[in-house]
């Protein structure tokens, strides 16, 4: 098992070189100057010159590979255009919004999507079973902006539950003020990721619901919620797992949106004020950076099997 | 095929084997590419000759502007008078236009090199290295920084969009071709000298239609979803073209006051998505019944 973890971990070195590999050669190898698309259509001769010489577009590609390798080796995803300070340092002025909100998203969806998907999945066939396949299926349509305005409007505005947009921290504010605030991007950001939850945890729950371990299991007159729980649930649980890791990527992208639509102050807010400013640096320090967490993530749920399913022994 | 030739053979202790039956009758069993197939077909219908008959979409009237809707401006105006209801008419033309150009292309270029990564060994962990790096990045930031690179028009926005979608299509058709190249046919062609490109054309290829059609569907309806989202963003198609995603970016700052410019191009882009999502749902099912009895 040992050196399973360790194959593991090193798969993921060609991956996270590919990335940076990728990322590195879009802004060289984009079609015209890239200089002068980052600087606009206002931009003086000098300014292009100045934006060139900061991204390090002069010298030859080989060299410039050799050091943004190395400054990203040292934790370094290069300077703001805009406001001269390092995306580091941008990223961790704005990364407690992100992370507070994805994790009410990942806690909600899990809590929602897999009871809605194991029921879904014992009442094949049903009104519950439909009415969650429609859900998913309309989840997966509504574009997360739409579903956004739709709340605020309806609750915020029409009914004044809630404010309309902001975020308070929960360290500096307190939690209700907190929760007050999260609770509308946070149901928003898990409509798509429960759907596809739900989606997953219905076909695998069903996948083992047809096992001969649960047939035996009912025969000798076990409960239905202990069928459910210990033997279905429990067996259906890698590919569940596997779908959440692979929903983080959706999720960083519905981030992006949620934030500007609630105007929280997070990476994702940090993403479209880079857009608007044509901050290059930014929008590249970010790529890098949810690349890498969404591979660390996956390695992380990759190695997790072992504690799930017992089967799985290197 | 002909339809209803034989009404008895739709009863169902007559129904012979599946696989005689007329492509009809599967589609009749399968009530979701009906809904799917209609509601889309009304959609492109307003997206080709809709605009024809609406006001020009681009059309300023400042005295009119941000008019609720009422009988002369269906969805009201927006902020500079424009009539919000022709504009999300053009503004079909362009997502569908965006979400069939993108499923295309993507599709055109996921097949190429999943055949070479499925069929070629030596070449298939060095492309499917490059295809996991890829996936590893959040489509919608990829797509952010193409655009911000190489400048926004129409053109640059589809691959923006393509590119995350291709590593989708390779894996799937890799994974046909992994499956289908241990056949007997396959082996027998190359017993009989058949050249690679020829097997590839004539064996492989037709295998990997049917999930195709349905990844392409899919990808379809994501495509018009990150259009919309990136015009949202302020990232997508030139503002002066009526996309539905420019519509809505525009009404962001007065949504307070004026939510129906937001509210009826994101029905219609809903609506459309979720034609194409049920359509692809019923296709999934009625050509490919082994993930249809999985999901």
């Amino acid at each position: 098992m040992f050196s399973y973890v360790i194959k593991r971990i090193l798969a993921t070195i060609p991956v996270i070189v590919i990335v940076a590999a990728f990322v590195f050669l879009m802004l060289r190898l984009s079609p015209g100057d890239p200089a002068s698309v980052i600087a606009g259509d206002y931009a003086t001769a000098e300014d292009i010159v100045r934006i060139r010489e900061a991204l390090g577009l002069n010298e030859p590609i080989l060299v410039q590979f050799t050091k943004w390798v190395g400054s990203l080796m040292q934790g370094d995803l290069g300077i703001s255009i805009f406001t001269n300070l390092p995306v580091t340092t941008l990223i961790g002025q704005r990364i407690e919004p992100t992370l507070m909100l994805t994790l009410t998203t990942i806690i909600f969806t899990v809590l929602v999507a897999v009871p809605l998907g194991t029921l879904a999945a014992w009442k094949a066939g049903s009104w519950i079973d439909r009415g969650v396949m429609l859900f998913s299926v309309a989840g997966f349509s509504v574009p997360v902006f739409v579903l956004g305005y739709i709340l605020i409007y309806v609750v915020a505005i029409k009914l004044q539950w809630l404010p309309v947009q902001g975020y308070r921290s929960m360290f500096e504010h307190g939690l209700w003020p907190f929760l007050r605030h999260i609770i509308m991007p946070t149901l928003t950001l898990s409509v798509i990721f429960i759907a596809l939850i739900a989606r997953m945890t219905r076909a695998s729950v069903m996948e083992v619901l047809q096992e001969d371990y649960v047939r035996t299991a009912r025969a000798k007159g076990q409960s239905e919620v202990k069928v459910l729980l210990r033997h279905a649930l429990r067996n259906a649980a890698v590919p569940i797992v596997t779908v959440i890791g692979i929903g983080i990527a959706l999720l960083i992208g519905g981030v992006v949106v949620t934030e500007s639509v609630y105007n929280i102050p997070g990476l994702g807010r940090l993403v479209l004020d880079a857009v608007l400013a044509r901050d290059y640096p930014i929008i590249q320090g970010l790529i890098l950076f949810f690349s890498f967490i969404y591979i660390l993530i996956n390695l992380i749920i990759d190695l997790s099997y072992t504690l799930f399913d017992p089967r799985i022994r290197y | 095929m002909s339809v209803d030739a034989n009404p008895q053979a739709m009863e169902p202790e007559s129904v012979p084997a599946k696989a005689e039956l007329s492509q009809w009758q599967i589609i009749r069993s399968h009530p979701s590419i009906i809904i799917g197939g209609i509601l889309l077909g009304i959609m492109i219908l307003i997206g080709v000759i809709g605009p024809l008959f609406t006001v020009d979409p681009i059309a300023l009237n400042p005295i009119k502007r941000l008019k609720p809707p009422q009988a002369e401006f269906f969805f009201g105006t927006d902020f500079l008078g424009r009539d919000v209801f022709a504009r999300v008419v053009h503004g079909a033309r362009i997502s569908l236009v965006v979400g069939l150009a993108v499923s295309a292309i993507a599709v055109g270029i996921g097949l190429i090199i999943g055949m070479i990564s499925g069929y070629i060994r030596v070449l298939d962990a060095i492309i499917m290295r490059i295809m996991d790096g890829l996936m590893s990045i959040p489509a919608i930031l990829l797509a952010i920084a193409l655009i911000s690179l190489s400048g926004a028009t129409l053109a640059t926005v589809v691959i923006a969009i393509v590119v995350p979608e291709v590593p989708r299509v390779v894996r799937l058709v890799r994974s046909v071709v992994l499956t289908v190249r241990e056949e007997p046919y396959v082996e027998a062609a190359i017993a009989a000298g058949t050249t690679l490109p020829l097997i590839l054309y004539r064996h492989i290829l037709p295998n990997t239609i049917a999930p195709m059609i349905v990844q392409a569907t899919y990808i379809c309806g994501s495509a018009m979803l990150t259009e919309s989202i990136l015009g949202f963003l302020g990232a997508g198609i030139p503002p002066e073209i009526p996309s539905w995603g420019n519509i809505m970016a525009e009404g962001r700052t007065y949504f307070q006051i004026s939510p129906w410019i937001i509210f009826y191009p994101g029905i219609a882009l809903a609506v459309t998505v979720l034609s194409v999502n049920i359509l692809g749902d019923g296709m999934r099912d009625t050509l490919d019944p082994r993930i249809a009895r999985k999901m």
